[in-house]
């Protein structure tokens, strides 16, 4: 049984979100089957995709963006004209602290959420009685009507955290979470910053379902296509300024490539530091995907928003990389080049490198990464074969479980155990700000580290902690650490961890210590 | 090495610590049934999470097993941090020079030797018969407090700046509405979890324990912390809440009942004497009983705070010069309304024999009277709601009576 109930923990730690609390029962699931538990996901392609009410496609959010854009420079213009010193344009981040806000409970979800829930009377959530911010405040006998109205979301914050929401709901209701860490996994790999600017904020959401999802069990090319041509990535590395220095576009202006994209596609996306390119295939990519940007607010190329070839900014003539000759095929002439960095060896070594790391170890088995190469070689890329081996592998489930969670995955796998199905994901996108994860904004286009030293340093640990008392401090009614023990690890847990959590002084305390233990925090 | 840090680290902060606390009150004003007598009463509940030795609160000095039992955190009415004697047997921790004042006062009482009905010695339990008002653990959706509540007419919705924060105490849950409110300021966890937290780790993820602790250490260095002022920052904690809460009970339209809790009392280790751990805590108690006084103004006339606790500990100190979880202890009474001056006790004696289970101070009192004499009085609730609702199947702990003047 605790052969099993181990087992069960890698399944849904090492490979998943976690156990969901409440009567879903995950962990005695996945213990009598634990390969399959896992699997079972792989085998609902559809699963992967993310539809909800009031997601919208990429040019629509394009739109908005410059429906917006244009409104603020009205409004400035107005009010130059009028005298009026302008106004500062509304903040454009979710960077800041939100409202303190109780995370809000599903009461649906499952049995135990409806247990979890605050047993707040059903007035108290009447309009009068909905905190906000500055209200708590010890002095706040000041009338509310005081203080300065909170500036209303605009269109780009109403959208990122439309879609952080969508995406922390499917990762906390999902059963293993499986598809759902896979989907982490390509787009950090794939990653843009929302910080880069409104367009990318705006699409950050929209650029992980339709450039990442839909390929997530499908082949890495057709990935890398959609990732390549995405409008929030030829934003985010600046491709859309980029212009061949004798394409019409270049000559008129002036202006040449930026190499940004291309070197990105061949150190990060790809081939890899190392993977046997040079300065000269940076540059000649770059030439080959001139062209590649997305229809502006006039639309003269496009729906503005979209992905379009711009014939005009493309640079004329056949270009040479990694030894072999792309003849002008237009915008096929870079399709042609991404078809074979996807399949190039060093592409496989690098990728599969990456994946085992993510899921097995910092320093992954060389066995693991060699018959993961292989794989990914004979099936020219096929993801969910890759995944497949991966979970059927001996290495990924005899290796300790060593890895540090992320932040995402420690607040999602937290949420889940408590079975709180979020409704804002203010708290969320808080928390990961906090710890150092803030959602879909790394600093750089290498992606958050994926790394145990990362996650584990002090002062995160530290902060980890602090956020595990606060959940711990609004624990609801009748919900008993124990319990929640059971569903998370049952007789996997150590028995030092048991007694700290029978032995804290009051449940708030033990729920801290519950989701702080090595039980769920490492995977 | 790294151990060594470490052990510095852990005494120094097992020596402090304090916790969370939140504070919720009910969302109407009641309707009195002795608003006629111009009497408008207010009623808060501090719940002390995690068992406070009552022993050492209120020392039965008089008693001669005392100082042989709590050995070496046994308090003296004399030395260099005397105990204050509150009558010629009962002495009070020095760290409580405030209800001591009260005390002198009439306004505080102490009631010892008493206990819920529970008698097993979980946390988890305890606090829930403790709150529930039930006579067993078990898993119920209402409090005392809020079932009293539900006995009251409701008058005017409470209408001053109250905003929902984070969890309300099961004492005050239940059908009758609340509101709630914290300070800010209570983003870190407290002291105590951490340091279980770095034990944890040491068993089980070593590399976890050294970032923790080092984590934990960066911050005092940080915060440019020393013991002495972070106890005095937990304190200060302490006090903040019940500024806040005494404020906005204190406005006319303000909650008249409300509850607190306040985390941190399993002494297990290094508990200390007059100074110390527990004292660090009592100060902070302390404190705060001073800013419900100062800050309800003129309205602490009509006021009872009730401070209660799970379950004791025991009587005699362990091998790490702290106690275990035990059965009987203290509630704490204090405000205008109590009619104070006294230690109420049918004292049962600290001889072997005398102890419950050979090993805690047994309980005489069941804190059930205790506090359906403060609601009787407070708020003339009639005997057979007490013993029926509030305090289901409760007949025969029968309400104290005499405790508001």
């Amino acid at each position: 049984m605790a052969r099993d109930s181990h087992a069960a923990l890698i399944a849904l730690n090492r490979f998943g979100f976690g156990a969901r609390g409440g009567a879903s029962g995950d962990l005695i699931n996945a213990a009598s089957d634990p390969r399959g538990f896992v699997k079972a996901e792989l085998a609902r392609p559809t699963g992967v995709l993310l539809e909800a009410p009031g997601l919208q496609s990429t040019p629509q959010l394009g739109q908005a963006v410059f429906a917006y854009q244009d409104e603020v420079k009205q409004a400035r213009e107005a009010a130059a004209k009028a005298g009026v010193p302008p106004e500062a344009p509304p903040p454009q981040t979710d960077q800041k602290p939100g409202p303190r806000r109780n995370l809000s409970l599903n009461m649906v979800a499952t049995e135990i959420a409806g247990q979890m829930a605050e047993a707040k009377p059903a007035d108290s959530k009447s309009a009068d009685n909905v905190a906000k911010p500055e209200t708590m405040q010890p002095n706040a006998a000041a009338p509310p009507a005081a203080k300065p109205a909170p500036q209303p979301l605009n269109v780009i914050q109403k959208t990122f955290r439309a879609e952080a929401l969508a995406r922390l709901q499917r990762a906390t209701l999902v059963e293993c979470g499986f598809t759902e860490r896979l989907v982490v996994f390509w787009s950090n790999h794939f990653c843009i910053s929302a910080s880069k600017g409104e367009l990318a904020r705006i699409w950050a959401g929209s650029f992980e379902r339709e450039a990442i999802r839909p390929h997530v069990l499908g082949r890495f090319a057709d990935m890398l296509k959609a990732v390549e041509q995405h409008p929030a990535m030829l934003f985010f590395l600046d491709n859309q300024q980029s212009l061949g220095p004798d394409s019409r576009a270049g000559q008129n202006r002036k202006r040449g490539l930026n190499e940004n994209l291309a070197r990105e596609i061949m150190e990060l996306h790809t081939l890899g530091v190392g993977g046997g390119y040079t300065q000269e295939d940076v540059t000649s990519l770059a030439r080959i995907i001139t062209g590649w940007t997305f229809a502006g607010r006039q639309g003269g190329l496009g729906a503005p928003g979209s992905f379009v070839f711009n014939a005009n900014a493309h640079q004329p003539g056949s270009q040479q990389l990694l030894g072999k000759t792309y003849e002008p095929t237009g915008l096929a002439q870079g399709e042609a080049a991404l078809a074979d960095i996807a399949r190039h060896p060093s592409t496989a070594k690098f990728i599969t490198t990456k994946f085992a790391r993510h899921f097995v170890a910092d320093d992954p088995p060389p066995a693991l990464v060699a018959r993961l190469r292989d794989v990914f070689v004979k099936t020219d890329g096929d993801l969910k074969a890759l995944a497949t081996a991966l979970v059927d592998s001996d290495e990924a489930w005899q290796a300790p479980l060593t890895k540090m969670r992320s932040p995402y995955d420690f607040v999602v796998a937290s949420g889940r155990l408590l079975a709180r199905v979020p409704e804002d994901p203010g708290v969320y996108l808080n928390n990961l700000n906090l710890l150092g994860q803030p959602l879909w904004s790394p600093a750089g286009p290498n992606g958050f580290p994926d790394t145990s030293a990362a996650w584990a340093a002090p002062e995160g640990i530290k902060l980890r902690l602090d956020i595990a008392a606060q959940m711990g401090a609004r624990l609801g009614p009748n919900i008993d650490p124990l319990d929640l023990l059971e569903f998370a690890a049952a007789d996997a847990a150590s028995v030092e961890t048991r007694k700290t959590i029978e032995r804290a002084e009051s449940r708030q305390q033990a729920l801290a210590l519950l989701l702080m233990s090595p039980e769920m925090q490492r995977r | 090495m790294i151990d060594c840090v470490e052990n510095r680290l852990l005494t120094s902060r097992r020596s402090l610590l304090l916790g969370g606390a939140s504070f919720a009150a009910w969302a109407y004003l009641p309707k009195f049934a002795r608003a006629a007598d111009g009497r408008d009463p207010r009623l808060i509940v501090v719940i002390l999470r995690g068992a406070l030795d009552g022993l050492s609160t209120v020392a039965p000095v008089g008693d001669p097993d005392y100082a042989g039992l709590h050995g070496s955190i046994a308090l003296t009415p004399d030395g260099a941090h005397p105990a204050i004697m509150l009558d010629t047997f009962f002495a009070l921790h020095p760290a409580m020079p405030e209800f001591a004042r009260m005390y002198r006062d009439m306004h505080a009482a102490v009631i010892h030797a008493v206990a819920t009905p529970y008698r097993d010695r979980s946390h988890f339990d305890g606090q829930d018969v403790l709150e529930s008002g039930y006579a067993g653990p078990g898993r119920v959706q209402s409090g005392w407090l809020n079932r009293a509540l539900e006995a009251l007419p409701r008058g005017e919705r409470v209408s001053s700046g109250l905003a929902v924060g984070p969890t309300t105490p099961l004492v005050l849950r239940g059908n009758a509405p609340t509101v709630g409110w914290a300070p800010v300021a209570l983003p870190q966890a407290d002291d105590d979890t951490a340091m279980r937290l770095v034990d944890l780790y040491r068993h089980r993820d070593p590399a976890l324990a050294s970032a923790l602790s080092q984590g934990l250490q960066l911050e005092k260095v940080a915060s440019g912390d020393d013991m002495k002022a972070k106890g005095g920052n937990q304190v200060a904690l302490m006090r903040q809440v019940a500024r806040g809460a005494a404020k906005l009970m204190a406005a006319d339209d303000g909650p008249r009942i409300a509850a607190l809790a306040f985390d941190g009392w399993d002494t297990h280790a290094n508990e200390g004497g007059p100074v110390g751990r527990l004292a660090f805590l009592l100060g902070g108690l302390d404190g705060a009983l001073a800013e419900f006084e100062s800050g309800l103004g003129g309205r602490w006339r009509d006021t009872v705070v009730v401070v209660a606790t799970e379950f004791g500990r025991t009587a005699r100190i362990n091998g790490t010069d702290g106690t275990d979880h035990g059965t009987g202890t203290i509630a704490l009474l204090a405000g205008g309304a109590v009619k104070g001056g006294r230690v109420i006790t049918d004292w049962p004696g600290l001889k072997l024999a005398n102890l419950y289970e050979g090993r805690d101070l047994k309980p005489t009192t069941d804190l059930r009277s205790v506090i359906k004499g403060v609601l009787q009085g407070q708020f003339g609730l009639s005997d057979r709601v007490l013993a029926e609702t509030v305090f289901p199947d409760s007949a025969a702990a029968r309400p104290m009576k005499g405790l508001v003047a």
